[in-house]
């Protein structure tokens, strides 16, 4: 492939904090000792005043976001997935979607493309978490671009908002002047008849390239960017799976709970499809390169490809 | 407010609980009636609130982190004319806007959505540090059980508060000394909370939480303070008023039936009664 530009979500995330900072005034964030990790500092360094580093105190840093939201702020709470959506997971449950307050959550650091890091910081459970919520949108961009427009997106959007960034640079797959991201609509990247694949996050980017490998061999795959898990887009999904026939679903998530699980909810009710979920096989991840660990849990373009062409056949 | 007519009305607001939680066949009347004179005096005295414009951005905030002593609370925001007192006996009973634990979205004059401890406070925190942001002159208050100082977020929030110089923010706690397992001393044991407070940086101040000269002292004395949040340890008895509910863990979270009720409103009644002679 030629040169293709690579950033992290997380990078956007920062950096797109810091470009809505002077629009919005109400726009505070949070952190939990992780600024440099979330790359809040780069907001942290345009609004010193608007910054609040509540130290190692996760549970707390979600109830003072609340606290913020109920006196009229916008406030991003900002950590790594595990202790966002992980260990804070009661009080945004009950400080934060309860009240339906308007706080936004900013998880980096999400999947296994932590790498190095090992099991104990790999989140491959915070979509299920989150999804569960009553009134919570939950946001999984696959690039800069749409990184960049989910948070735009989430500051005016009245209601709580999780978004789900990563720690590894990916392909920048979408163009920053045409691209147009709406909350709870799905974006159709590449045609095909032959099968669908549903794909969030990163995956996306080696959905497509996946994509690619089977048109070779004769397979037209449709891949489809689901940004938002929740709500999730119905009409899309439904349509799709009517048009292909057949169903993957590919996430850097548990297969339990995640994209793959809110896919079936929709489809076993209202157009049932045979459907194969990609994803974290119910286990752990394990210390590595990202790149490498991706490829090991079967993420990556070239595994992606040879299982829709088993499912396919 | 006079000390006299705090004290009628504390009495009333005993009297609501008791009557809402014997409608409810369930809730929390011990620690309800243990902090019935803090609600009394936030509500009729500290607090600039105003019960037809809820919402106010200037105004005072209140966050019962011990959310399940939501009786005393709804009585205290009906008496204040947030909703009507007739509303109190639908306490519990389903589509009712009075939830078992406060809820920000039903009830008018609820600051904060809360029941599950040690979270309150952090909320109190948040809205603190907005009002600093903002140069509000608005202050929040949140009440704790001393039970629920066993909650580890309680003490996060309380570093930051002080960490953060929160001199708009009062926490009461309501150390009525027992929990749902017995004697706070016993369970796991939170003493000495003042010293806890005075080393997480807290001006801490020491009250009987039923003599309302001293609760009057105390918050005008937080006002003084500049540069640290205030803590004040108020000493309860837990089931306040009622004579067979005093000091009795097993009132933390049981209803009264028919004949108890009929005996814990005599005992008000009485004391009601009293009051009035004066």
């Amino acid at each position: 492939m030629s040169e293709v530009k690579k950033i992290a979500t997380r990078e956007s995330y920062g950096n797109a904090l810091a470009e809505c900072g002077a629009k919005y005034e109400n726009l505070v964030v949070l952190d939990a000792d992780l600024a440099g990790a979330t790359k809040t500092a780069t907001f942290k360094k345009a609004f010193p005043d608007r910054h609040i580093d509540c130290g190692i105190a996760e549970g707390n840093m979600i109830g003072v976001a609340a606290g913020l939201a109920a006196a009229g702020k916008i406030p991003f709470a900002s950590s790594f997935a595990m202790f966002a959506a992980g260990r804070a997971f009661e009080q945004v449950r009950n400080s934060v979607g309860y009240p339906h307050l308007n706080v936004k959550i900013g998880a980096t650091h999400a999947g296994i493309s932590v790498g190095e890091d090992g099991a104990t910081h790999q989140c491959n459970e915070d979509i299920a978490l989150m999804r569960t919520i009553p009134g919570m949108v939950v946001l999984n961009p696959a690039d800069d671009v749409e990184a960049k427009a989910a948070v735009r997106a989430a500051i005016e959007h009245d209601g709580p908002v999780y978004l789900r960034f990563g720690r590894l640079a990916v392909p920048v797959i979408h163009d920053e002047a045409s691209y147009k991201f709406e909350i709870g609509k799905g974006v159709v990247e590449r045609e095909g008849k032959d099968v669908t694949i549903f794909a969030t996050g990163l995956c996306v980017s080696e959905c497509l390239e996946a994509a690619e490998k089977l048109a070779a061999e004769g397979i037209e795959a449709k891949v489809v960017n689901i940004h938002t898990i929740k709500p999730i887009d119905e009409e899309l999904v439904v349509k799709a799976a009517t048009e292909t026939g057949k169903v993957v679903t590919v996430e850097e998530h548990s297969i339990i709970g995640g994209l793959g699980s809110a896919v079936c909810d929709v489809l076993s009710a209202k157009a049932p499809t045979k459907v194969m979920k990609i994803g974290i096989n119910d286990t752990y991840g394990e210390s590595g390169p990202a790149k490498d660990l991706i490829k090991k849990y079967g993420l990556d373009a070239g595994s992606i490809a040879e299982k829709v062409k088993a499912f396919v056949k | 407010m006079n000390t006299l007519e705090l004290k009628k009305m504390a009495n009333v607001v005993r009297e609501d609980i008791i009557r809402s939680v014997h409608s409810a066949k369930a809730g929390h009347p011990g620690g309800s009636l243990s902090a019935a004179d803090i609600f009394t005096y936030l509500y009729f005295e500290e607090m600039k609130v105003d019960p037809k414009n809820p919402d106010a951005p200037d105004r005072d905030r209140f966050v019962l982190s011990k959310g399940h002593t939501a009786p005393g609370y709804y009585a205290a925001l009906a008496r204040r004319g947030f909703f009507p007192v007739e509303d109190l006996v639908t306490l519990r009973h389903i589509g009712s806007h009075l939830q078992g634990h406060p809820c920000k979205q039903h009830t008018p004059g609820v600051d904060m959505s809360s029941g599950s401890l040690g979270q309150g406070i952090s909320a109190a925190v948040g809205m603190a540090i907005a009002g600093k942001f903002d140069g509000a002159g608005y202050r929040v208050y949140t009440l704790l059980g001393d039970g629920e100082l066993q909650e580890g977020q309680v003490w996060e929030a309380s570093m930051l508060a002080a960490h953060r110089k929160l001199d708009n923010l009062v926490v009461i706690v309501d150390n009525n000394g027992l929990q749902i397992d017995g004697n706070v001393a016993d369970v796991n044991s939170p003493y000495p909370i003042d010293k806890k407070f005075e080393a997480f940086n807290f001006h801490v101040i020491n009250i009987d939480g039923h003599d309302f000269d001293q609760i009057r002292a105390a918050f005008a004395e937080a006002k003084t303070v500049k540069g640290r949040p205030t803590a004040i340890i108020a000493k309860t008895v837990k089931g306040k008023g009622v004579s067979f509910m005093e000091n009795q863990a097993s009132w933390h979270g049981t209803a009264p039936n028919d004949e108890q009720f009929a005996v814990a409103m005599a005992d008000l009644e009485k004391v009601g009664e009293a009051l009035c002679q004066k």
